[in-house]
């Protein structure tokens, strides 16, 4: 059963591939498809095409399944195709037979087997019955057997029994005779045979010829270095110098050559350029070292140039220039009632100064304030100071005892020696205070903070310059060139910096003093890192809104942010630039300040100031960009109606957060009219907006004029800044009438009057008329030209011109198309083909129905013929 | 017996032999009518000052009365007094009824009155307890009638917890939601509603008009806390099941339902309300309220008094009229008049901003408006916009843009190409009432030209949109509509590869210094 169709298949193909190549060859069978343009190295599935073929095949399918469709198509009953796994296409086709076959033993396996002792069942091997096989009735097997595994052995045994030429031939026509299909095959055996002695010949031969090769390589090579070892020593044989005078005169040109260069003056390394890595090297060993001085002075050191000449050598000194300074230190220890810390001496604080000044911009001005101011600043300095010294008088204990006394008349007499008269003159007091000096002042060393509570322990207690002077330091100490883990520190430094800036501001009172002097080393630090700077600030001001936009949701309006988010807004503005039409800090800034103005309720003159600090940081803010902010404007016109004494009167119109009436639409109306005499302006205390006291009416009236002063001004800076903007006048509107007619100039001090003149003259004197709003000119459109337009070609093959998603979308469409034209064009095949079908049927059954009528007639005609003779026979 | 002595000697040191007294009083009460009299230690504690003693107390009388209900031991019928009872011919077995029925009776006064306790606690417990009570007087009604005729529920009892709860002097917030468990049982629903309405008009005409806010906030809680079903067939959960005619019983139809639920609102609705209650009706008003009337048009009264009360009330009031406009026919004059003049510079600041803005671009794209109102919109809110902050513009601008390409023929606001370069002022009136009058189509939007120097990009970017013909799309202003500022700050803040960090090249050596220096001219470190 699965041999027959596999025959016919192989039949098919043979026939099939005869058929195909005809008909490939047949012109009359081909369409060739005309290219447009032949492209080199492209290759074409579709360049030939065989219409006849395809059509045929297209109705064999359509024979296959349409047809037969079409047949069944009012017919309930089905043929099912029970075989097993034929559908499945998981399934390996072995697995199929397998599962066949058991299936077919199992139902042969039935009821009436079940005493059936392997009878029916046959066993075979390589599809030959067994039984069959038993019967020994074939000898050929046996002698194939041998033919097949034996074929050495036959052409051994013809050779080792002497066969020769003549036997082997009459073996080989034997064979001829013995077997029927056998006979090509024994010659091609001999042949092979054959092959193979000549094959194993060739090899020997060629296994010789490379061995002889190989012989003649390892002489020549013996040769070779021969020479070679002759001119190693130098002495070369005279054969080979006869031999290659070429050889060698090259040799002695290079070595002349290099001899040569060897002679040659080399040039001399100049002093190189110093890198910054190199300078900030230098820098940071220029600090230790003055460190390293400086913590010798404190311990009353003196200058250390040769005046300790005969130093002692320990016996555990391991020679590392590390010295366990037995004359360095002493303990603390009193001495006739005052301390026993030895005196610095002038020279010693003339040195310091200039190193100091060596240290450039930063240490400006140091050296005195270091002298003068600090001394009382740094007790507990000094307090651990004298515990380092106190441990490390443990290790000289018992010289120390002695060695005081004389110590100190020895160094004494070295003092003397140097200075002369006038040192002696100094009297005990004076050494002491200046020693203190020495202590108090600050390390030129400090590690980078690792956590904020690190540089808040650093900084604390120092006056504001020293804490600049400490920040300043540990940036250049941990330089990022100096070692690989500094940037992260500095960048770290950044963020504790801002915190503890935001610290100082929250304090009561706010250290603005300190915040003040440390602004240029943020500046610098940020100038360093502005990734760090930038997230830091970033972060602040995201908390900061986020919080805000809580409270605002909660209870619909928010407070005023603490003084340090104000310090952090001016912090941003001068580190980073406001202009910019989009910044990733300044932009979230201003958001900020635009938040603030819009949603904290003024309940009371701090609030006020906190608001009007935050206009004239808006104003900073837009000041070069002049970009309108309409959140300003509103704020600064609401605090204007807050001073307006009856606001009963109509036509003013407040934006939120202000009210028209309530509580606190009163904060800037002066209990007092009297109290504008007596007020002069005064810049006000950025703490107010913290915390403020003011104790009598007056001083209050005063507070509230500062604060109206303060407005006024901010409304004629933003006057001259939206000067240009086309609706300055409908902006400027509610502080017009506000101004004119509420707030009318007579009630104000002189200095506010000019200032309120100044500004309705601003607002009244802009331009009022616009032109119309047109849209922007298109550029014309540029007339199609006939030359062709070039252009450079990168990626063949791909649409140009189109985003991605674009492209896509065209492919798509594109897609569609085909697949939609090509189902049509099945579909009419389809109905053509069946509508062929349906005529073939009827033109069938006509042709049935004519010939049988034609064959009715026919015998109707015979029989009446047969009838009309039968007539006439009987007439006759 | 020993510990229910033991009570008087130390009934403070050891509250938990207390609660097993309790159980051991309210077994021996149960057991046997020996012990009735037991039953007034109960109620004595019952008034207990500790709190820990009234709760297990409650918990005592739950457990008793309610077996007492189940087993029938209460008095059934019209109550006799006490003495009477004594007095008259009556077999122990009623006698023993008639006295256990008066101390039930006794027992839900104390109750009632725990409603009002200081603790939640407490309140909590009797709540339970009464509704526990109300549940068994359902199922083994307490009146003697032909229940055939009848539907049996125990109204007077709920009626007094209803009437306890919405107290005028405590705010029962807690106490209110804790009872909206009860109200998911239809039955109750229906007849709190009834009671409600009773209540309301009984304690406001004494008030005589006055404003009560914390007895009318504890109303609309508890009205807020009725979930009304939506369909018939919803209405399975009942606490009392009639056994006969239940299809008749009115608690069981929706329709009466409604009826009810609109008849407790009309009636809350009818006095005078404080302010924030009046804005927080209006905010639930056309979800939770409308829907479940069976006559929403008698809302109209109310919805057009709040919408000429200005103000944020009027922005509210502005959805419960669109549904009725839109689905109920409401015919309102001078609507888009008014809405017009609703536009104030408050309008971008307001809490209800996002609503307002979605109505009111629903009312406006109607493309059968005449341009002139549509013109004077779109002028009016860009006018607005001078003093809007930055999260309002990126909303209104597209409204804006949205109005002119809907309505072709407002282009000229933005593009009117005349001959000849004139100047002129411009001629919108802002103070003009009627959109009709103020000229707006002759002006243009020199507003948005003026927003293209705002100092935010995104807004500056969206006002450059004028300077071009508009695409035909129209933008998609739900996104925007409830953009908060710090959403508008996280798009700045929001890391990302590229950004850098420019830097200001001034050295900055003073805090007060730099750009100007206006901070330092008016203030100084101190």
């Amino acid at each position: 059963m699965g041999k027959a169709p596999k025959k016919k298949n192989l039949a098919d193909k043979v026939r099939k591939a005869k058929a195909a190549t005809e008909i490939k060859n047949n012109p009359f069978e081909v369409k060739i498809n005309r290219k447009k343009f032949d492209v080199l190295g492209r290759k074409s599935k579709h360049d030939v095409g065989l219409p006849g073929v395809s059509r045929s095949k297209a109705i064999i399918k359509r024979k296959e399944t349409l047809l037969k469709e079409y047949k069944q198509k009012n017919k309930s009953n089905k043929f099912i195709d029970r075989r097993l796994g034929e559908y499945d296409a998981k399934m390996a086709p072995e697995d199929k037979i397998l599962q066949r076959f058991a299936i077919e033993r199992q139902r042969a396996h039935g009821k009436r087997d079940v005493y059936n002792l392997n009878e029916e069942e046959e066993l075979t091997h390589y599809g030959q019955s067994l039984a069959e096989i038993e019967k020994f009735n074939d000898t050929v097997g046996s002698d194939d057997e041998s033919e097949e595994k034996g074929l050495l052995s036959a052409e051994l045994t013809a050779s080792h029994f002497g066969g020769g030429g003549g036997l082997l031939r009459k073996k080989t026509s034997g064979g001829y005779q013995e077997d029927e299909q056998g006979g090509q095959k024994i010659k091609s055996r001999q042949e092979l045979i054959e092959e193979l002695i000549q094959k194993s010949k060739q090899e020997k031969r060629e296994r010789q010829v490379q061995k002889e090769e190989a012989q003649e390589l390892t002489e020549k090579l013996d040769q070779d270095w021969k020479s070679i070892q002759a001119l190693m020593v130098k002495k070369t044989p005279k054969a080979e110098n006869v031999d290659k005078p070429e050889e060698k005169a090259k040799p002695e040109e290079y070595d002349m050559m290099v001899r040569e260069l060897g002679f040659e003056m080399k040039a001399q390394p100049s002093e190189k350029m110093k890198s910054p890595e190199e300078l900030a090297k230098e820098e940071k060993e220029k600090l230790q070292k003055l460190e390293a001085d400086r913590l010798r002075r404190m311990m009353g050191d003196e200058g250390g140039d040769g005046v300790q000449s005969q130093v002692h050598m320990s016996a555990d000194d391991l020679n590392d220039g590390f010295v366990l300074d037995k004359h360095d230190k002493k303990t603390l220890a009193y001495q006739d009632g005052k301390w026993n810390i030895e005196e610095e001496t002038e020279d010693d604080k003339e040195e310091e100064g200039e190193s100091e000044k060596e240290e450039g911009s930063e240490a400006e001005g140091e050296n005195e304030e270091d002298d003068d101011d600090d001394d009382e600043d740094d007790v507990e300095e000094e307090g651990e100071e004298g515990s380092g010294e106190d441990e490390d008088g443990h290790s000289d204990l018992e010289s120390e005892q002695e060695s005081e006394n004389e110590e100190n008349d020895e160094e004494e007499e070295a003092s003397s020696s140097r200075q002369q008269q006038q040192q002696q003159t100094l009297n005990r007091e004076e050494l002491k205070a200046r020693q203190e000096a020495a202590k108090a002042e600050l390390p030129y060393t400090f590690a980078a903070p690792e956590s904020y509570e690190d540089l808040k322990d650093l900084l604390h207690g120092h006056t504001p310059d020293n804490q600049r002077l400490i920040v300043a330091r540990t940036q250049k100490c941990n330089h990022p060139s100096l070692a690989a883990g500094n940037k992260l520190k500095l960048q770290k430094l950044v963020g504790f910096l801002m915190e503890y800036m935001g610290e100082l501001a929250t304090r009561s009172p706010p250290e603005l003093g300190t915040i003040d002097k440390l602004i240029p080393e943020l500046y610098a630090l940020c100038q360093m890192f502005p990734e760090a700077a930038g997230k830091s600030m970033q972060s602040i001001l995201g908390d900061a809104a986020h919080s805000m936009e809580e409270a605002v949701e909660v209870k619909g309006h928010a407070a005023f942010p603490t003084l340090d988010m104000l310090v952090y807004l001016k912090v941003t503005a001068l580190l980073f630039p406001t202009s910019d039409f989009r910044h990733p800090v300044t932009t979230p800034a201003l958001l900020f300040i635009s938040l603030t103005l819009t949603k904290c309720l003024v309940r009371s003159l701090q609030d006020l100031t906190s608001g009007l600090v935050l206009c004239c940081l808006a104003v900073e803010y837009v000041s070069l960009s002049k970009r309108f902010l309409p959140e300003l404007i509103n704020f600064l016109s609401g605090t204007l109606h807050l001073a307006v004494q009856d606001k009963a009167s109509a036509g003013c119109m407040v934006v939120p957060p202000f009210r028209l009436s309530g509580k606190y639409s009163d904060l800037l109306v002066l209990s007092n009219s009297e109290s504008c005499s007596s007020w002069r302006k005064e810049n006000l205390p950025l703490s107010a907006t913290q915390q403020l006291e003011l104790k009598s009416d007056l001083n209050k009236d005063h507070y509230r004029l500062n604060c109206l002063s303060t407005c006024l001004d901010l409304v004629k800076r933003c006057c001259l800044l939206y000067k240009d903007l086309t609706s300055f006048t409908h902006i400027f509107q509610p502080i017009r009438t506000l101004l004119s007619k509420h707030l009318s100039s007579h009630m104000l001090p002189s200095p506010l009057q000019e200032l309120h003149s100044e500004i309705l003259e601003a607002i009244s004197s802009a331009s009022v008329t616009h032109t119309r709003l047109v849209f922007e000119k298109k550029k014309p459109i540029p007339l199609k030209l006939f030359t062709p337009k070039i252009v450079e070609v990168l990626d063949y093959g791909k649409k140009r011109g189109s985003t991605r998603e674009e492209r896509e979308k065209e492919r798509l469409k594109h897609k569609y198309k085909k697949e939609f034209k090509g189902a049509l064009r099945e579909i009419r095949k389809d109905s053509r083909f069946l509508a062929r079908e349906k005529l073939s049927e009827v033109m069938n059954r006509d042709a049935e129905r004519k010939r049988k009528v034609k064959e009715l007639l026919g015998s109707l005609a015979t029989q009446e013929g047969e009838w009309k003779a039968l007539k006439r026979k009987k007439r006759k | 017996m020993a510990p229910a002595k033991k009570r008087n000697v130390s009934s403070k040191a050891n509250a938990k032999k207390i609660k097993i007294d309790f159980e051991g009083i309210v077994e021996r009460i149960l057991k046997s009518r020996k012990h009735a009299n037991d039953v007034f230690d109960v109620l004595e504690f019952l008034q207990s000052e500790k709190e820990k003693d009234v709760i297990c107390a409650v918990d005592a009388c739950c457990k008793l009365f309610c077996t007492l209900l189940k087993r029938k031991d209460l008095f059934i019928g019209k109550l006799p007094g006490e003495d009477e009872a004594i007095k008259g011919e009556h077999s122990p077995d009623e006698k023993y009824k008639i006295f256990m029925r008066h101390r039930y009776n006794n027992c839900v006064e104390i109750l009632l009155e725990h409603l009002h306790h200081e603790t939640h606690e407490v309140k909590e417990s009797a709540l339970c307890c009464l509704m526990k009570f109300a549940a068994e007087q359902g199922l083994h009604p307490l009146e003697d009638l032909d229940w055939s005729e009848y539907f049996s529920f125990p109204r007077e009892l709920i009626q007094a917890v209803v009437h306890n709860i919405l107290s005028q002097s405590l705010d029962n917030s807690l106490l209110i939601s804790r009872f909206q468990e009860f109200l998911e049982m239809d039955d109750i629903r229906y007849y709190v509603m009834s009671f409600i309405r009773d209540n309301v008009a009984t304690v406001m005409n004494k008030s005589k008009g006055a404003v009560l806010p914390v007895y009318q906030s504890n109303v609309f809680t508890l009205m807020l806390n009725i979930n009304m079903p939506s369909q018939e067939t919803e209405l399975t959960n009942f606490m009392v099941k009639q056994e006969t005619k239940h299809e008749d019983w009115k608690a069981a139809k929706l329709h009466d339902h409604k009826r009810a639920f609109e008849r407790m609102w009309l009636g809350f609705l009818k006095y005078k309300l404080p302010n924030s209650m009046y804005k927080k009706i209006l905010v639930v008003l056309h979800d939770s309220i409308l829907p479940h009337m069976s006559k929403p048009t008698l809302m109209i009264d109310f919805l057009t008094a709040a919408y000429d009360v200005g103000g944020a009330i009027s922005l509210l009031a502005l959805n419960g009229l669109f549904v009725l406009i839109h689905q109920h026919n409401l015919d309102y004059p001078d609507f888009y008049k008014k809405l017009y003049n609703l536009l104030e510079p408050s309008v971008f600041h307001v809490k209800y901003k996002a609503r307002f803005f979605h109505l009111a671009n629903l009312f406006l794209s109607s493309s059968h408006l005449p341009v002139y109102l549509v013109a004077a919109f779109a002028k009016r809110l860009a006018r607005l916009a001078l003093t809007a902050p930055p999260t309002a513009l990126l909303m209104v601008l597209p409204f804006i843009y949205n109005l002119i390409r809907r309505h072709p023929s407002c282009r000229v606001l933005i593009h009117k190409p005349s001959s000849e370069d004139e100047l002129l002022e411009d001629p919108y009136v802002m103070e003009e009432v009627d959109p009709a009058l103020c000229h707006a189509l002759e002006s243009s939007l020199w507003e948005i030209k003026t927003l293209q120097k705002h100092y935010h990009p995104d807004v500056a970017k969206a006002a450059m949109l004028i300077n071009t013909p508009m695409t035909e799309q129209e933008d998609d202003i739900s996104e925007v509509l409830e953009i908060t500022s710090y959403e508008l700050m996280e798009r700045d803040l929001k890391p990302t590869e590229s950004k850098s960090f420019p830097l200001e090249f001034e050295t900055a050596a003073h805090l007060l210094e730099g750009r100007g220096e206006v901070l330092g001219r008016h203030f100084c470190l101190a």
